[in-house]
C-alpha cells in the first residue's frame, strides 16, 4: 500500500473510524444477559494501554520515565489479570437448565 | 523483529478482541470469546516484549507479577453483589495508566520516536494531552463513582449553585491549557492538564445519584477505551486505537441503552441532580389511602396455588444478597408445578447486566431469566407478579402520570398480573422520590420485610 505523504494522523483516524464501525456492530449483538461481563471484558481489553507502558518501562537505564512505565505496567496487569479473572467467573456461571 | 512483523501481529491481536466481544452474543460462545481475549492479550504483550527497545525484562517481570498477583487475588475474592464498584475500581486503573503513559512519553518522548524532551512534534502532543486529559478524567469519575457505590460518599447527588459554570470554565481551561502546550512546551503545562483533568473528573460524577450508576459506570467504561484510543495516536499504534475503539464504542452504546431504559437523555444524566430530595410531585395524597399487608404464609399460599408466577428483582435484592433465598423459592414452586420466570429491567440494579449475573451465581437458569420485552405481555396471563427489592421500574405512573418525573420510562406492566406481591421494608418511595400507586390497588399485597428474610420464610411455609 502506498502511504507516503499521507499524514500518520490520518491513518490513525481511518483506523479508528473503522474500528469504531465494527464495535458497533458487534456490541448490539451482545445479549443483554451478558452486559456486565462485557463491561469486565471490555476492562481487560482496553489495559491493552500495557504496550504503551512496556516501551516506556523497556530502555536498559533507569530513570523517571521508566519509573512512569513501570507503575502503568502494575496497574495494567491488575486489570488484564482482574479483568479477565471476573470475566470467566461470571460466565462460568450461566448455565443452563440441569 | 521488525516492525512489520510485530505490526502484523499487533492485528492478529486486534482481531482476537474483537472476537473475544463477538462471542458475548450469547451465553455458549461467551467462555470461548474471553479465550480469545486472552489470546489477544497475550500476543500483544508477548510483541512488545519482542521489540528491540524493551530490554529491562526484570523491571517489567517484577511489575507484571506484583499487577498480576493483585489482579487474581481481587478478581477471585470479589462478591459478585461488589461487581460495580470493582469494575468502577478497574476503570480507574486504566485511566491512571493512561495518565503514567502519557507522562513516560511527555518525558522520554525518544522511546516512541516522536521527538525530543520538550520538543516532540506538535501532533503528538495534542495527541498525547487528549489521552493525559480522559486518563485523569477517567481516574478520578471512577474512584468517586466507587466511593458512591461501595457507600464510602454518599449516594444523593451533590449540587451547588453554579456547578455547571464552573464545569464550563474549568473545561474551556483544559482546552486552553492543551492549545498552549502545542506553543510554548513545558513541564509546568503538561501537569496544570493533568490536575486540572482530575478536578473535572471530580466535578461530573458528584452531582449523579446512586441510582443513575448504569450510565456512570458506562460512560467511564468508553472513557476508559477513549483514553486508551488517545495514546494510540500518539504512540501511532494501530492495535492501542482498535482497542480504544471497540471499548469506547461498548460503554457508549451501553449509556444509550441505560438512558433509554430510564427515558432520560444523556445529558439530562450527566447534568445530574436527580433524585435527590423527595421531589413534592404529583397528588401526595397518601394520607387516607388504604394499604393491605400480607405475612409470607399468605403468599406462599397464594403463589403454590399460581399457575405462573412472574418475579421481578431489583438492586433491594442485591442488597440484602436474597438471591440464593429467591432462588431455592423458585425452584420450590417449580417443584409444585408453578411456571417460574425472572424479568429483568434493562437498569434494575447498579450495572447493566447486573441481576442476571446475580441470579447465574444463584444458579438461576438462564432460559429462565427474561428481558422486558421479552416477558412484558406476558403479566397480563400470570397469576402473581412477585416484586423483590424494585419498585420505581413497576410504577404505573410512567404511563399514566404526565407529572411524574419517571414519566415515560418503560416500566415493567406488574399491575396486570392477577395479584402483586410486593417485597419492600417501608413504605418509603422509590429512588425517583414517586408514590408507587399500585401499593394502594386492590390486588397488591405488600409484604413488610428485608428480602432475603421474606424469602427465607416463605421458603419455610412451602416446606
Amino acid at each position: 500500500m502506498q502511504t507516503e505523504g499521507v499524514d500518520p494522523l490520518i491513518f490513525g483516524v481511518t483506523v479508528l473510524v473503522l474500528a469504531c464501525f465494527v464495535g458497533y456492530y458487534v456490541v448490539w449483538r451482545v445479549t443483554p444477559a451478558l452486559h456486565s461481563p462485557l463491561m469486565s471484558v471490555t476492562n481487560a481489553i482496553s489495559s491493552v494501554i500495557i504496550v504503551g507502558a512496556l516501551i516506556a518501562a523497556g530502555p536498559a537505564e533507569a530513570n523517571f520515565a521508566q519509573l512512569m512505565g513501570f507503575f502503568a505496567v502494575v496497574l495494567a496487569s491488575i486489570n488484564i489479570f482482574g479483568g479477565f479473572i471476573v470475566t470467566q467467573r461470571m460466565l462460568s456461571m450461566f448455565k443452563k437448565k440441569r | 523483529m521488525t516492525d512489520n512483523i510485530s505490526a502484523v501481529l499487533y492485528l492478529v491481536s486486534s482481531i482476537f478482541f474483537i472476537l473475544a466481544l463477538r462471542g458475548l452474543s450469547s451465553p455458549d460462545s461467551a467462555r470461548q470469546g474471553n479465550v480469545f481475549g486472552i489470546l489477544g492479550m497475550v500476543i500483544a504483550v508477548g510483541t512488545t516484549l519482542a521489540l528491540p527497545s524493551v530490554l529491562s525484562y526484570e523491571v517489567i517481570l517484577a511489575g507484571i507479577v506484583i499487577g498480576g498477583g493483585i489482579g487474581t487475588l481481587i478478581a477471585r475474592k470479589i462478591e459478585m453483589t461488589s461487581l460495580p464498584q470493582l469494575v468502577a475500581g478497574f476503570h480507574s486503573l486504566v485511566g491512571l495508566a493512561a495518565c503514567f503513559v502519557a507522562a513516560a512519553a511527555f518525558f522520554r518522548p525518544e522511546a516512541y520516536g516522536i521527538g525530543t524532551f520538550l520538543n516532540i512534534n506538535t501532533g503528538s502532543l495534542i495527541e498525547m494531552s487528549i489521552g493525559l486529559a480522559i486518563g485523569a478524567i477517567t481516574f478520578t469519575g471512577s474512584i468517586i463513582a466507587f466511593g458512591k457505590l461501595q457507600g464510602l460518599i454518599t449516594g444523593a447527588p451533590l449540587t451547588f449553585p453554579g456547578q455547571h459554570a464552573l464545569n464550563a470554565i474549568l473545561g474551556i481551561t483544559l482546552v486552553a491549557f492543551v492549545a498552549w502546550i502545542t506553543v510554548e512546551q513545558n513541564e509546568s503545562i503538561f501537569w496544570s492538564i493533568f490536575i486540572l483533568s482530575l478536578i473535572i473528573g471530580i466535578l461530573i460524577i458528584v452531582p449523579i445519584g446512586g441510582a443513575d450508576m448504569p450510565v456512570v459506570i458506562s460512560m467511564l467504561n468508553s472513557y476508559s477505551g477513549w483514553a486508551a484510543c488517545g495514546i494510540g495516536f500518539t504512540l501511532g499504534n494501530s492495535l492501542l486505537i482498535v482497542t480504544g475503539a471497540l471499548v469506547g464504542s461498548s460503554g457508549a452504546i451501553l449509556s444509550y441503552i441505560m438512558c433509554k431504559g430510564m427515558n432520560r437523555s444523556f445529558f439530562n444524566v450527566i447534568l445530574g441532580g436527580f433524585g435527590g430530595e423527595s421531589e413534592t410531585s404529583g397528588a401526595s395524597t397518601t394520607g387516607d389511602k388504604t394499604i393491605k399487608p400480607g405475612s409470607a404464609e399468605d403468599a406462599a399460599f397464594i403463589m403454590k396455588n399460581a399457575s405462573s408466577v412472574i418475579i421481578v428483582p431489583g438492586y433491594g435484592m442485591a442488597v440484602a444478597q436474597a438471591q440464593h433465598a429467591l432462588r431455592e423459592m423458585g425452584e420450590l414452586l417449580k417443584a409444585d408445578g408453578v411456571d417460574v420466570r425472572y424479568a429483568i429491567h434493562p437498569v434494575a440494579g447498579r450495572m447493566p447486566g447486573h441481576m442476571n449475573v446475580l441470579l447465574a451465581e444463584a444458579n438461576v437458569p438462564y432460559e429462565q431469566v427474561l428481558e422486558l420485552d421479552e416477558i412484558n405481555r406476558d403479566f397480563a396471563q400470570a397469576d402473581v407478579a412477585f416484586v423483590i427489592g424494585a419498585n420505581d421500574v413497576t410504577n404505573p405512573a410512567a404511563k399514566t402520570d404526565p407529572s411524574s418525573p419517571i414519566y415515560g420510562m418503560p416500566i415493567l406492566d406488574v399491575e396486570n398480573a392477577k395479584t402483586v406481591l410486593f417485597i419492600k421494608r417501608s413504605m418509603a418511595s422509590g429512588y425517583a422520590g414517586v408514590d408507587n400507586e399500585l401499593f394502594f390497588r386492590d390486588n397488591t399485597m405488600m409484604l413488610f420485610s428485608d428480602a432475603k428474610s421474606m424469602c427465607d420464610e416463605i421458603v419455610q411455609a412451602l416446606n
